[in-house]
């Protein structure tokens, strides 16, 4: 398995405010659902004792303005209720959603709306598109809704098109598109509102594999273009190490662990995590600062120098060929030193 | 209802319920060897039971009281003055003399020239060339203002029905407990024989248009009210997820989303609606109502086969074009929608005005000319037609007469004859006995209540007999629908070149109004209760059919394969993997075959049947038999009631059976 890294990612302001704040989300499907909230009982316990199944249970995070936030677990580990509890298309149980300082799960019908006309919009697994109009109209349809003059919200949907790609497809029907292309769609539609946050629920695990990977380019090309904060959920690992800042991953309704890529696969929470990376190749997103060690005694500190978030992979080379330990250092000075003796053993998956 | 349900549960722990039917039949023949000719509650055919006389004078009531009882003068003389003057209103425009004028407004080169820019329009050429012809052969036939006055009934309901039924379909495919709440009246409505609410209907509404209107009405607003819901509610649940999550308001998501999503379904709805309101509309002769219906009916009562087969040709004709017209504006639909970016919108406008203009100035001349309004009788070839069907009819009864005497003779001494003096020689406790165990046997504790229940109601109406005369011919109907259900279902299941073949004529089948059906067959048969069986079958066998095909094409294709693989025969794949496989579609076929049976137990009547169909017949004609005719009406109803829920209780024991559940252990 191949996970080429994001290694140009841009930089993220991890002190300011986070654009989306969830604290303490439940959702709880049943009878008498706001009674399960709280509840510490498994899910079989909870099945057999209240007949309710809670999908999401006590989750908490936030994201981060301009982030790719990535939601990944198995399917029915409720991370597709988990998205949709996020404009209420799901009516969560319990919780705080805060977008932005504005309370979502306080809004009502109206202001409801207008965030889901204005600031949040979602991409969808199979695309949910209208069969009835052609590519422009799907993709001005959020701007229809809003009221915006014919004119205008078809120059917008144009603009949006050629961003996607799409351009000469305007006046093609959903059902004359590969999937990929229908999905470009989607996600043309959702960039029409031009939202604050884009939300993705495993948009490509209904395409074939080389699409797929074509399209996750797609969405680290126009990351890099629009630089919107998305928040993106799917059971592929690779793909939630290939897109995301962070990767949230849930069990059985409950978050397991937050991390950016290398500290899930470098430090799993627990051994459901590791098991599930234990097929990630390490050297592909571990980086250096995972690997380095203090310098021993009398070892030549005049090696070539490399920073601590250089992942492995691309370390290899400098390493190998070096006839001394390579410096690993930050702004602070010098952090640590990597040797071929390091980097083999990574590369050879000895145990971390 | 207890003692009921305990002797239903120790019936499960007994060994087989085939044995015990079975027992319960041979004692129902020893019963009727021994007591056979007692308790049979006979009545003769002019003769009255007191409630019949008290139904009579409850009617008369009513009818006294339209002029002073403020639910008729304030609610029901309404709805009875708007309804008659709405039909009226397109009379005058197409079929009857109006405003001073010795012709209706438009005459036929009008008619012809609108109806054909509406197939064109709505369409295809195809179609607007079939609907050109169709319309012209209703002058030719010279049946012109029958036809038009058909039509008449027939359009003014639809639009009535789709006014009625498309929003209240809207709102079922929206509201899951509106759903709930009209399912059941729905199923009631459709389940109930038609002639059956035609009496009660002359009660409020007078015999006329109005009663023809709201009789069709019933019979036409439940497809239109299903078909919107199932085309509303069919919509992806992503597509509405897609629509909310961009912040469309519940109206946005209906106008934008759903109801375009749903168009082609609700153009489906509306065919179904217009088939079913033309079929009734016909019907509603028997009340009185205007149009080709009135004719064949007259003819069907002097038993001149050529006129019924001229006006049925009509019906035929009327009931093709119609289906065409809006099967292809569906697919047009769908066709637009594709090629719709090919042709500019100025184009279809162009298009459009030039077809409306020509119509028009055809509709002006013929509003204007007597030679475009009247049909020249010159060109009327009715005459050769009725002739012609006369000498065929004629012809064939002659010298078919060995092959459809054997038939006749086989199934009537074989059969029907048996069954019959079986039911009406009994005691009528015994009966009830017998139906109460085979109820239990084959179905539920609930459904041999409900059997219970109704027989005794039955009873109470006063025609114990002429029911059991019904109900045995409506079984023997029901056998024969089952046998030609099971071999042609089995064959179109298997083959896709039987089902190519069969399924047009079996779509055909069911968009023909049913009085239509009784044409060739008496012409073939002559006027017996054998002639009113075939009917039934031959409008009850297509839906069978189609239910035992899909049941059998939805055989998990693995299955089949697995079996052949181990070396069964094509035999022994149909009796032992496909069949049994396919049973609850067979069951369900066998259940619907029975209501469509059942609700050709009036037409019957006019054709010779006796029995419940003759007493309803009866009824429209003769003032003093018309409280008899009511209670057969019931007695009807009630009949089908039972069957209905016995026939549901051993579908669902099919289908637990089939999924290993209790049954059959």
């Amino acid at each position: 398995m191949t996970v080429p890294s994001l290694t140009e990612s841009t930089p993220l302001n991890t002190e300011a405010p986070p654009i989306l704040d969830v604290r303490g989300l439940w959702k709880v499907f049943g009878p008498k659902a706001d009674r399960v909230v709280g509840s510490t009982l498994s899910r079989t316990e909870l099945k057999e004792q209240t007949g309710c199944v809670a999908a999401v249970r006590d989750v908490s995070f936030s994201v981060r303005r301009g982030e790719v936030f990535v939601v990944m677990g198995l399917s029915g580990s409720g991370k597709s209720t988990l998205v949709r509890c996020l404009t209420r298309l799901i009516e969560p149980t319990a919780g705080e959603i805060v977008l932005d300082g504005e309370d979502i799960r306080t809004a009502d019908a109206r202001k409801l709306r207008e965030l889901r006309r204005h600031r949040m919009a979602m991409v969808f697994q199979h695309f949910g598109l209208l069969p009835h109009r052609c590519v422009l109209e799907n993709v001005a349809f959020g701007l229809e809704i809003r009221g915006t003059p014919k004119k205008e919200r078809y120059e917008r949907a144009r603009e949006v098109l050629g961003l996607v790609g799409l351009t000469g497809f305007e006046n093609s029907y959903p059902d004359q598109l590969s999937g990929g292309m229908q999905q470009r769609v989607g996600l043309a539609r959702a960039l029409a509102a031009d939202p604050e946050v884009l939300l993705f629920d495993e948009p490509f695990s209904a395409l074939d594999p080389l699409i797929r990977r074509e399209m996750q380019n797609e969405v680290i090309r126009l990351h890099h273009e629009v630089g919107k904060t998305m928040i993106f959920i799917t059971h592929d690992l690779s793909e939630a190490l290939k897109l995301g800042d962070r990767i949230l991953i849930m069990r059985d309704g409950e978050l397991v662990q937050v991390g950016t890529p290398d500290e899930v696969v470098g430090a799993p929470a627990d051994e459901y995590v590791a098991n599930f990376v234990s097929d990630v190749p390490r050297s592909h997103v571990l980086t250096l600062s995972w690997i380095m060690r203090p310098p021993l005694e009398g070892e030549p500190l005049d090696g070539p120098e490399l920073g601590p978030d250089v992942v492995i992979r691309d370390a290899v080379h400098t390493v190998l060929s070096a006839d001394r330990p390579v410096r690993v250092a930050g702004d602070d000075g010098l952090l640590g030193v990597v040797t071929s003796a390091e980097i083999l053993e990574v590369i050879a998956g000895g145990q971390h | 209802m207890a003692a009921v349900t305990a002797v239903a549960a120790r019936l499960h722990k007994l060994p087989d319920r085939r044995l015990l039917l079975a027992l319960v039949v041979a004692a129902w023949v020893v019963g009727w060897a021994v007591l056979g000719g007692r308790d049979t509650q006979q009545l003769g055919g002019a003769e009255l039971t007191p409630l019949h006389r008290d139904l009579s004078q409850a009617m008369d009531v009513i009818d006294d009281s339209r002029n002073s009882n403020p639910f008729f003068l304030y609610f029901i003389n309404y709805i009875r003055l708007f309804l008659d003057d709405a039909v009226t209103f397109v009379q005058a425009l197409i079929s009857q003399p109006s405003f001073g004028r010795p012709l209706p407004v438009l005459g036929w080169l009008g008619v012809v020239a609108i109806a054909t820019a509406v197939a064109l329009l709505g369409g295809n050429r195809k179609v607007a060339a079939l609907t050109a012809a169709g319309f012209l052969s209703f002058g030719l036939l010279g049946l012109w203002q029958e036809s038009m006055d058909t039509l008449a009934l027939t359009l003014t309901a639809v639009a009535l029905s789709l006014a009625v039924g498309i929003p209240l379909g809207i709102w079922a495919g929206l509201s899951d407990r509106f759903l709930r709440l009209v399912t059941p009246v729905l199923d009631f409505m459709q389940t109930m024989p038609t002639f059956v609410y035609l009496a009660p209907l002359t009660l409020f509404f007078l015999i006329g248009p109005a009663s023809a209107t709201v009789a069709t009405m019933i019979y036409a607003v439940p497809p239109a009210i299903r078909i919107t819901a199932h085309g509303i509610r069919q919509v992806s649940p992503e597509t509405m997820e897609a629509g909310t999550s961009l912040g469309a308001t519940p109206m946005q998501a209906l106008r934008h989303v759903r109801l375009p999503m749903a168009r082609q379904t609700i153009i489906v709805g509306v065919n179904q609606t217009i088939m079913a309101a033309l079929s009734m509309a016909t019907i509603a002769a028997l009340i009185d109502a205007p149009g080709l219906g009135k004719t064949v009916l007259k003819a069907l009562q002097t038993l001149d086969v050529g006129t019924a087969f001229n006006a049925g040709l009509a019906i035929v004709i009327m009931a093709v074009v119609l289906d065409r017209v809006t099967s292809a504006a569906s697919r047009r639909v769908e066709d637009q929608r594709r090629a719709g970016r090919l042709r500019s919108a100025r184009r279809r406008r162009i298009e459009v005005t030039a077809v409306l203009g020509i119509a028009a100035v055809l509709a002006y001349q013929s509003y204007t000319y007597l030679w475009a309004a009247d049909f020249p009788i010159e060109a009327n070839v009715g005459s050769y037609v009725r002739n012609a069907a006369d000498t065929a009819s004629a012809w064939v009864q002659d010298s078919l007469v060995t092959y459809t005497n054997a038939l006749k003779n086989a199934l009537t001494n074989g059969l029907l004859n048996p069954f019959e003096a079986l039911l009406t020689g009994s005691p009528w406790w015994l009966v009830c006995l017998v139906a109460v165990a085979v109820a239990l046997l084959v179905g539920s504790a609930r459904a041999a209540l409900v059997t219970a229940i109704g027989l005794l109601m039955v009873l109470a109406l006063g025609l114990w007999q002429d029911s059991m005369v019904t109900l045995a011919s409506t079984l023997v109907a029901t056998i024969l629908v089952m046998v030609l259900g099971v071999v042609a279902g089995v064959w179109m299941g298997r083959s896709d070149r039987a089902d190519t073949l069969l399924r047009p004529v079996l779509d055909a089948g069911q968009t023909m109004p049913a009085f239509v059906y009784l044409v060739p067959i008496l012409g073939l048969f002559g006027p017996t209760r054998f002639t009113a069986i075939i009917a039934a079958v031959v409008f009850a066998a297509p839906v069978a059919i189609k239910l035992v095909a899909e049941g059998i094409r939805r055989v998990s294709p693995t299955t089949v394969e697995a079996a052949t693989s181990a070396g069964a025969g094509t035999w022994q794949l149909i009796s032992k993997v496909q069949l049994p496989m396919a049973r609850s579609g067979v069951t369900l076929a066998a259940s619907q075959g029975l209501i469509y049976v059942l609700s050709m137990v009036v037409v019957g009547g006019l054709v010779g049947a006796g029995a419940l169909g003759y007493d309803v017949v009866a009824g429209f004609s003769q003032h003093e038999l018309r409280g008899k005719g009511l209670a057969a009406g019931i007695a009807i109803v009630v009949l089908g009631i039972v069957l209905d829920r016995v026939m549901r209780a051993a579908t669902q024991r099919a289908d637990a059976a089939a999924h290993g559940g209790l049954a059959n252990k």
